[in-house]
């Protein structure tokens, strides 16, 4: 998002995997290993280009599967370097086992996911649930509504996960097609930029000759716990870190990002709530309402982990009803995952809204401004119901 | 160092020099008693510059006994990520060196060792050590193979000898242990056409180190597959644990050789002597009576109809291997 827009340079156009493509090259990492999958190929393609033109010092390292690229992206993180990779959907299943070990071992790696169903089905189209899935292995999670979005945060996604405190790995998605394929205007930062916003890496005990450290040990019942507290702890840190870091980067690119971005939501009575490119139809829907006097806004959750639980529950407050609109699916569970993480937010809060659910634009799916209307409806509807109402699916042909 | 002939005159230091070495692994681990995993880790350290060294280690006996949070027997940097990956976090590593010489804050790319078993080399790990070896990272992979899944319990592997008997493969009524073949792990690896691929075993530890040497010496990937006896899980006598690897080079089971640049094969020197001279192999009845996995094939009634189509079946690789290193 951009609430203040920028005069900095010139707007190039590029699509969303060409924007990351042009940032990571403008950060130019020691290693990229990569493996490629729809719809994340441009990125792998435009930064090869990038490497057989000597325009980056980086060693790509071509490899075999994503479990290979997540495994050569810890090995060389391992050493202290600056380590970046991209994915999907099936790629980002394959490399599940290691995320887990790459955010235990405080590796800052960072990877662009262009999000997109999961088979099965086999669908190459968009949907949020290869990264919401990852909830749990430790990495600092966002998501981007546009490419301009996805470009920066290229460049806070290595501040962020590099800060020492933090220490870990960042994944940041941006959905299929809808923006990694979309032309768009970006405005462009360059290597002074870098250089002066993301400082050298330092790794404390990094793998390198003449450093005698072990590292990847095994830890039995008798550390195992406290080893997980310390990562407990730096996404705690993270949460103090990542509005630092949104903040000086606005104040370098004029380009202002939160954890949670509030959308005419001053007076407002009922909200939509989402991640990712919905966000950008969300505000054009609320524009529409707010035309017609209906007091709607919108909340986008940018950074999905550390989840800015508190930030929603203040963000929302004297707020009626929302409509929280997943793309992204979770099975026999109490709902979809942002609305899960909303609900369960909310319950310690006296002043809350009544939280209605949706998925929405699963597998590719358009969701059109009728859809919306539709939500908005059913909120309307349901709102002050003692009942509980199901999540429910839209646009489903039963 | 490129030339094969080059590489062939790599030598390792004398055992009066090599002895006042500090071992890269310190004693005091958790590796079972007669355990050739240490024997093998410590020999093929020996002959590497403690500052000029890093090791990547797959899960493992090795790794588990080795490095209990919070200690580790490691003397050198050492990395472990997970179990069928160590080629592929090698290869990152391996770039990322190359990467910090190219920026100047590295000398030169360290002699980069991955430690792996069979069960993470042979099955899970095939894919990740073809990756790196077609990509030619400059890394040396040793696969100490003790012919089954012995740290989770002795379950067969790719590797496991037939009609061993392992907790997946057990001796039953009707069938007599593992029915295959052990895959050709070092075929496979010198199809890659990598410049260096050879045997060791811990009965011939100068041999050993100097295998170890000649591939960190080469450019680009190395590997070595290293016999290692298992006395927990091939049930024997845990001061025997050398004595059976020598009977697996003396059976012609576990012969050694090199492969240099995936086709010029060299027997080495325990078994050259054996090519010059037949009547020193032993038959492998020697060698399966010795082994409690092998015990089916003894107890309660012989079966000299297996034990013949294993001897056919050394015979043949035995005989393969011989045309291959006398083929012009």
């Amino acid at each position: 998002m951009m609430t203040k827009k920028t005069t900095k340079g010139k707007r190039v156009g590029m699509t969303g995997d060409e924007a990351v493509a042009n940032a990571i090259a403008v950060v130019n990492p020691d290693v990229v290993a990569a493996y490629p999958i729809t719809p994340q190929t441009i990125i792998v393609e435009h930064f090869s280009d990038f490497v057989h033109d000597g325009e980056v010092d980086t060693e790509f390292v071509c490899v075999e599967s994503e479990h290979s690229a997540m495994s050569a992206c810890v090995g060389a993180s391992a050493t202290g370097a600056r380590v970046f990779t991209a994915s999907a959907s099936q790629g980002i299943a394959l490399m599940y086992e290691i995320l887990f070990i790459a955010a235990a071992s405080r590796l800052p790696i960072v990877m662009a996911v262009a999000n997109r169903a999961l088979s099965g089905p086999i669908n190459i189209h968009g949907e949020l649930t290869d990264q919401t899935v990852c909830r749990d292995t430790g990495w600092i999670s966002m998501f981007s509504e546009s490419a301009q979005e996805a470009y920066d945060t290229s460049f806070l996604a290595f501040k962020i996960g590099e800060t020492p405190e933090v220490s870990l790995p960042v994944m940041y998605g941006l959905d299929g097609f809808i923006l990694t394929h979309a032309l768009e205007g970006v405005y462009p930062l360059d290597r002074d930029f870098v250089k002066d916003f993301i400082p050298e890496r330092q790794m404390v005990h990094p793998t390198i000759p003449g450093n005698p450290v072990s590292s990847g040990l095994l830890a039995l019942p008798d550390y195992y716990t406290e080893v997980k507290y310390q990562q407990e702890l730096a996404m705690e840190e993270a949460k103090k870190v990542i509005p630092k870091v949104f903040e000086e980067f606005g104040e370098k690119t004029g380009r202002h990002y939160s954890m949670v971005e509030e959308y005419k939501m001053e007076d407002a009575d009922v909200a939509f709530v989402t991640m990712g490119a919905l966000a950008g139809t969300t505000k054009h829907v609320v524009n529409k309402y707010r035309d017609q006097g209906k007091k709607v806004g919108m909340l986008k959750v940018k950074t999905y982990r550390p989840f800015p639980g508190e930030e929603i529950a203040k963000a929302l407050k004297g707020v009626d009803a929302i409509g929280v609109i997943d793309r992204d699916l979770t099975f026999g569970s109490p709902g979809p995952a942002l609305y899960t993480d909303i609900k369960t937010t909310l319950y310690d809060y006296k002043d809350r809204p009544q939280v209605f659910g949706y998925v929405a634009g699963i597998g590719g799916r358009d969701v059109l401004v009728e859809d919306y209307e539709y939500i908005y409806e059913q909120v309307l509807k349901n709102k002050g119901t003692e009942k509980s109402v199901p999540v429910e699916w839209i646009g489903l042909r039963k | 160092m490129t030339s094969t002939e080059d590489l062939k005159n790599v030598k390792i230091p004398p055992a009066k020099e090599l002895i006042k070495e500090k071992d890269r692994l310190a004693p005091g681990h958790r590796l079972c008693a007669g355990c050739t995993a240490g024997t093998i880790a410590r020999l093929a350290t020996l002959v590497t510059d403690p500052d000029d060294v890093c090791i990547f280690h797959a899960t493992g006996c090795l790794e588990v006994a080795t490095t209990v949070y919070p200690y580790t027997a490691w003397r050198v940097p050492w990395f472990h990520n997970a179990f069928e990956n160590v080629a592929a976090t090698a290869s990152g590593a391996e770039a990322a060196y190359r990467s910090m010489v190219k920026k100047g804050k590295l000398k030169k790319v360290p002699d980069i060792i991955a430690f792996a078993g069979d069960g993470g080399t042979y099955d899970i790990g095939l894919q990740s050590l073809s990756g790196a070896l077609e990509r030619g990272h400059d890394f040396v992979y040793i696969c100490y193979t003790n012919g089954a899944y012995m740290n989770t319990g002795i379950q067969r592997s790719g590797g496991t000898p037939m009609y061993a008997a392992t907790t997946t493969s057990p001796a039953g009524k009707v069938i007599p242990g593992k029915m295959e073949w052990r895959k050709d792990l070092v075929a496979i690896a010198a199809a890659h056409k990598v410049p260096y691929v050879a045997t060791a075993s811990p009965a011939d530890h100068r041999d050993l180190m100097t295998k170890v040497r000649r591939a960190l010496d080469v450019e680009g990937p190395a590997f070595i597959l290293v016999d290692m006896p298992c006395p927990r899980g091939w049930r024997f006598d845990e001061k025997l644990s050398v004595k059976i690897a020598q009977q697996a080079i003396d059976t012609c089971y576990f012969p050694l050789y090199e492969i240099y640049d995936g086709r010029e094969y060299v027997l080495s020197r325990k078994s050259k002597t054996i090519a010059n001279k037949p009547e020193k192999k032993i038959p492998i009845e020697d060698y399966l009576k010795g082994q409690g996995r092998f015990r089916h094939l003894f107890r309660p009634e012989k079966r000299d109809d297996l034990i013949k189509l294993f001897q056919e079946a050394v015979d043949q690789e035995w005989e393969y291997l011989q045309k291959l290193v006398n083929m012009e």
